[in-house]
């Protein structure tokens, strides 16, 4: 098991300039051709902010202090996650050529999605930064956990996507179930409402979601100016790590296949 | 030099599932839920059973045989995108294949992005790549349309830019699969000359096609593929006119089930596009014979080839004309001649019977014909006429042109 999964590393470093390459045309092709180009980077997530601002500010009227500025520091890390867990259940079965007729390691695609899903995150955080900014908000010293968090939430996707991406090959159903369920876990997971706001006994229960417990992490040290807390990101990272080793071992033992079945 | 390739007992076989993309779905589950989609584990597709292969250094090998014969997934295995069932591969040196030409092109992006991205799929880096980019690009003949978008290329011009990344990799061994064909004359010819330059290097080829005169041209050893079996291995002419063999008898054989399927439904006026008359004469069998007597259908320049209809007579006629035709690939009328044009009357006809034509020292050059066949009355209405109904072909070491070899000696005389 371990020697597959230092195969699976060790290939995806061989290959860390395709990948590299890869990210960035990722990147450049996403916008490609529309007329406000990498500027669209800042402008998704501004207008979702727009849309659920309107929605919970205006019309439902939560009393919480700067919520949308809460909102924003929750939404970021997730669409991170969530286009992350779409488009790299998608990236084998969609890989065409590249899968069936090119010999280059496989996990080199779901990575790049994830990478760069991650660098469009990375690239929003100055306008979360001024917006934060405005409200009055100066994010301090526990910033300087944003790359620990970064670093096993990226475990977390990485692992997640490499299983849902080997199943996806065998079950095409996986795709469209896990839109739904990413709704769904949207809203469990807390987002758009701070965890003061769930009433017991459901508190306890949320934090069972470990995208709650990662949530949190990025509120305290971006909204609440706070340290995360320690007992929440070990358990984060333990879970995230063995997912990743999950992750891994399944999709090198099926890796295999995947030219035959795509 | 230890061999580029070693295939050691390898098997491979597909779930026929995976062949036919027939998922299970709940649709299909529901439809009918009896149907043996659902059990597709008997159903396995067996394309290699304990395949051994060995490719020395330096060779080149042209690997042919019908489709479907596993020419492609031979391909596949060397490079490692599928995996044996059982059995070792083992190759030695830099494989760059060339199962797909621009493998990862991006439509929207420029020639010049789409060289980096190809080209460290196939394990350059960066530097690298830079070394080799003008050779890449003026070998695609595409200078001008480097900075514009893939997506405005022509399909040519497609293949030409993942053609010239693939052999600029500089690899040991080159595997190609059915990518010469396409493309204009003058680039095919110079991706011949590159392949040439490669072999003079010392590398090694394994060339996957159809184009057999490119592989007994080009090929130093030729591999005829069976089902999965290697039929022949070994020189380029020898398995090249065997394979030819047994393709002419499997047409011959395809032909002889379509004559018997018509000759079931009682067809008595022949009216199908190659096949027509009134039947009051009907050939029922042509046969080519060697000077043995044998049936063949490949022929050497230069040997006597003996024709024979057999017919059989519904209603007698007077001044019956029998009559053969040869067409080469161009449906070009090569020789034509009948028993009136040669003069001869012939005896009333018994009910059935055969006739015979000699055609001696056939010096028609290399290549494969058609003969047309055909009985018919003196005012030229037609008994029976076949046409295309057999083909033969001519081998030769001499590769002139033309249609017919026309005898010829050389004379000279060089002292003043």
């Amino acid at each position: 098991m371990f020697s597959l999964i230092r195969q699976h590393i060790q290939d995806l470093y061989r290959y860390r300039s395709l990948v590299n390459s890869l990210v960035v045309r990722e990147l450049k092709a996403r916008y490609r051709g529309s007329f406000l180009g990498f500027l669209w980077t800042f402008l998704n997530p501004l207008m979702l902010l727009g849309v659920y601002a309107l929605v919970f500010n205006i019309y439902l009227r939560i009393r919480i202090e700067h919520y949308a500025g809460f909102m924003f520091v929750g939404l970021l890390p997730w669409i991170w996650f969530s286009s992350s867990l779409l488009e790299g259940t998608h990236s084998i079965t969609a890989g065409g050529s590249l899968v069936t007729k090119v010999l280059f390691p496989s996990q080199v695609l779901p990575a790049v999605k994830i990478l760069a899903n991650l660098l469009n995150y990375l690239l929003s955080l100055p306008v979360l930064f001024g917006f934060l900014w405005a409200m009055g908000i100066r994010p301090g010293w526990p910033l300087l956990w944003l790359p620990v968090i970064i670093v096993l939430h990226l475990f977390f996707i990485n692992g997640l996507v490499l299983m849902l991406a080997t199943v996806n090959v065998f079950f095409r159903d996986v795709q469209h179930i896990l839109a739904n369920l990413l709704t769904l876990w949207f809203f469990l997971t807390p987002i758009l409402y701070p965890l003061s706001q769930v009433p017991p006994p459901f508190d306890k229960w949320v934090l069972i979601n470990p995208m709650a417990q990662i949530s949190l992490a990025y509120q305290d040290i971006f909204f609440y100016q706070r340290n995360p807390n320690e007992g929440n990101i070990l358990l984060f990272g333990g879970l995230s790590l063995l997912l990743l080793g999950i992750g891994m071992f399944l999709f090198e033992r099926y890796k295999e296949t995947f030219a035959e079945k795509v | 030099m230890p061999p580029a390739v070693i295939l050691k007992g390898i098997s491979k076989k597909f779930q026929q599932t995976t062949l036919r993309r027939d998922y299970i779905t709940l649709k299909s589950l529901f439809l009918n839920p009896f149907s043996r989609k659902g059990r597709p584990k008997d159903e396995a597709r067996v394309v290699f059973q304990d395949l051994d292969l060995e490719i020395p250094q330096g060779i080149s090998l042209g690997v042919i045989g019908r489709n479907g014969s596993g020419k492609s997934t031979l391909l596949k295995i060397m490079t490692g995108i599928y995996k044996a069932d059982s059995g070792s591969v083992l190759i030695n040196g830099r494989v760059s294949s060339l199962i797909e030409l621009g493998a990862g092109f991006h439509p929207e992006f420029t020639g010049r992005e789409n060289v980096f991205i190809n080209g460290t799929i196939l394990g350059l880096n960066r530097k690298e790549i830079e070394k080799r980019f003008d050779r890449i690009v003026r070998f695609a003949e595409l200078e001008s349309f480097i900075d514009s978008p893939v997506r405005t290329y022509s399909s040519g011009m497609y293949i030409r830019l993942g053609f010239s990344v693939a052999v600029n990799v500089d690899p040991d061994i080159l595997l190609v699969d059915e990518v010469l064909a396409v493309g204009d004359e003058s680039f095919s010819r110079k991706c011949l000359d590159k392949m040439t330059a490669f072999k003079k290097a010392g590398k090694t080829i394994v060339l996957v096609t159809h184009d057999l005169p490119t592989v007994e041209r080009f090929c130093d050893q030729a591999l005829w593929l069976e089902s999965g079996c290697i039929q022949v291995q070994g020189e380029p002419r020898q398995v090249i006119d065997a394979y030819r063999q047994e393709v002419a008898r499997r047409d011959d054989l395809r032909i002889k089930e379509e004559e018997a399927v018509s000759a079931c439904r009682g067809e008595e006026r022949f009216i199908s596009g190659t096949r027509w008359g009134n039947g009051d004469i009907e050939i029922s069998q042509v046969r080519l014979l060697d000077s043995l007597g044998q049936e063949r259908r490949v022929f050497q320049d230069g040997e006597d080839i003996l024709l024979e209809i057999s017919f059989q007579v519904h209603r007698p006629n007077p001044e019956v004309i029998f009559g053969i035709a040869i067409f080469d690939g161009n449906k070009t009328c090569c020789y034509g001649t009948n028993t009136h044009l040669d003069q001869l009357v012939l005896p009333p006809l018994p009910e059935t019977g055969r006739i015979r034509l000699k055609l001696e020292k056939v010096h028609l050059i290399e290549g494969t014909y058609w003969l047309d066949a055909a009985v018919h009355a003196q005012d030229g209405h037609c008994y029976d006429y076949q046409s295309a109904c057999r083909s033969f072909a001519i081998r030769s070491a001499l590769k002139d042109t033309g249609i017919y070899r026309i005898p010829h000696q050389w004379e000279w005389d060089l002292t003043e």
